[in-house]
């Protein structure tokens, strides 16, 4: 696609509006999947838990680390949240294929904005273009290849931490208190309901986050509990006014040592 | 039937070359100079909201003097250059050397082909992992490219600034000395002392991770 020696995209002058994206688009190089219908038959790895929620300083991010395809465990160490830009974080549950090109995608695409603009994106412009992403995506979530993300980040205007859900059509929805989503979603979910504090310390938020993976893994099978013996534990991210950070895994291995300990 | 009128390619070049230095010669100029972490690059401007200096990716940044609107072209093309090759490929797969040479060969080309040659001078900076790996490129309006060490300048006083570097220049110095040496080299040139938000600079730092740009505020450059 690009090679040395054939000079600069000489596509000028420039639209305040062209995107990362467009000029992928432009160049015949889109990421695209061209499927029948039922790729689901085609065996594919898919990404499940993953959660966000409020705490005192921002917002804690956190997903389990298995990929499964039907009753098969295909993976034990995919990464399925990420730092977004240096202010928000993104986690990916579905066909993990397409979802961790997504999140590519999307990682390039706030970098360009900001390098082009000089500025970042406000928090509502990041989720915004993450979910016309998705909207892009519709006629593959048809041919079974879905991802359902979820977007956290600290909003500078307002000094908090926010977090947002979609769905497959692109549909965005700004949650107040905690949301999850993938196949131990639920679960996960349930369990944030009643456990769920606002303005809990860091410490008590990493932990709050590793017992709902935790819950979820009890009850769903495509979702990895923390795997004591192979140390393999959830990612846990936090996102507040100094920015994105990832809690490292000396510190998650603790929690979840102490977790599955008092899991009855 | 009209016959053409004949001008010899040597006179077009001459003139076209002219053209250009004279255009450039009114800019004012940026220095790059390379201190223990990173590369260090300053410029006189007064304004605080266009940019000649600026970040391409990770371990790139750009500067440009001359015609405004040439040099953004030049650094919005280089950002989507970078951006598509570190998206296809891989980030650490690009380059200072890979983007100088598409500048040079873009610029060379506007200059035998175009209308009228961009009166621009740009500079590509690369911090390297370690010192030696450094990397800083010169692309003259005419595609002309070189490969600098130590501490480069463009622009209308690019000779006087260099003398006055090369009095000054210690290898592996800290940044403060690097800012020292600028504004001195910068005040000397101009003969009058710049005022303290009459700066911009901003440095490829190699401790600064994966993103390694970062522009100085006023506070930083007066402190030096």
């Amino acid at each position: 696609m690009i090679a040395d020696g054939e000079g600069l995209p000489r596509d000028l002058p420039v639209h305040p509006e062209q995107s990362f994206s467009a000029l992928l688009r432009a160049r015949g190089a889109e990421p695209r999947w061209e499927l029948p219908a039922h790729a689901g038959d085609l065996g594919l790895s898919e990404g499940t838990t993953v959660l966000a929620f409020r705490y005192g300083d921002g917002v804690v991010m956190a997903g389990d680390r298995r990929a499964t395809a039907g009753s098969l465990i295909t993976h034990r160490r995919v990464q399925k949240v990420f730092a977004a830009d240096d202010f928000s974080a993104v986690a990916v549950s579905g066909t993990a294929g397409v979802a961790l090109e997504l999140i590519r995608l999307f990682q390039t695409e706030l970098e360009h904005y900001e390098k082009m603009e000089g500025s970042r994106l406000s928090l509502d412009g990041k989720a915004n273009y993450l979910a016309a992403m998705l909207r892009r995506n519709l006629p593959m979530a048809f041919q079974g290849l879905i991802v359902i993300p979820l977007f956290c980040g600290f909003d500078p205007y307002d000094g908090t931490g926010r977090l947002y859900s979609f769905d497959v059509v692109g549909g965005r929805y700004e949650e107040i208190d905690f949301a999850a989503t993938g196949s131990g979603g639920r679960e996960a979910h349930m369990y944030l309901r009643g456990a769920f504090r606002p303005d809990l310390h860091e410490a008590d938020a990493i932990r709050l986050a590793v017992e709902s993976l935790v819950v979820a893994a009890e009850e769903d099978s495509a979702t990895g509990g923390p795997d004591l013996r192979r140390d393999i534990y959830p990612n846990v991210v936090v996102v507040n006014r100094d920015g994105y950070r990832e809690i490292d895994d000396d510190a998650v291995a603790a929690v979840s040592r102490a977790v599955m300990e008092n899991t009855p | 039937m009209t016959v053409p009128y004949y001008v010899p390619p040597e006179q077009l070049m001459k003139d076209r070359a002219e053209f250009a230095r004279k255009g450039i010669a009114r800019g004012r100029s940026i220095a790059a100079i390379e201190y223990a972490d990173g590369i260090l690059l300053v410029a006189e401007n007064p304004s605080g909201a266009l940019q000649k200096i600026s970040e391409i990716y990770d371990r790139i940044a750009f500067a440009g003097v001359g015609k405004y609107y040439e040099f953004e072209a030049l650094r919005v093309a280089g950002i989507r250059h970078a951006d598509l090759k570190g998206y296809a490929y891989a980030r650490e797969d690009v380059t200072a050397k890979g983007l100088a040479n598409a500048y040079s060969q873009s610029l060379g080309h506007i200059f035998t082909q175009d209308v009228k040659p961009y009166e621009v001078e740009i500079m590509v900076a690369e911090v390297g992992l370690e010192p030696i790996d450094n990397r800083l490129f010169r692309v003259t309006y005419d595609g002309t490219l070189y490969d600098e060490r130590r501490f480069c300048a463009i622009g209308g006083q690019d000779e006087q600034l260099i003398a006055l570097l090369e009095e000054r220049f210690v290898e592996g110095a800290p940044l403060n000395d690097a800012i020292r040496w600028a504004k001195e080299a910068f005040d000397a040139v101009e003969e009058r002392d710049i005022a303290p938000d009459g700066w911009e600079a901003a440095v490829v730092d190699r401790t600064l991770g994966r993103r390694t740009f970062r522009r100085l505020g006023a506070e930083e450059l007066a402190g030096a």
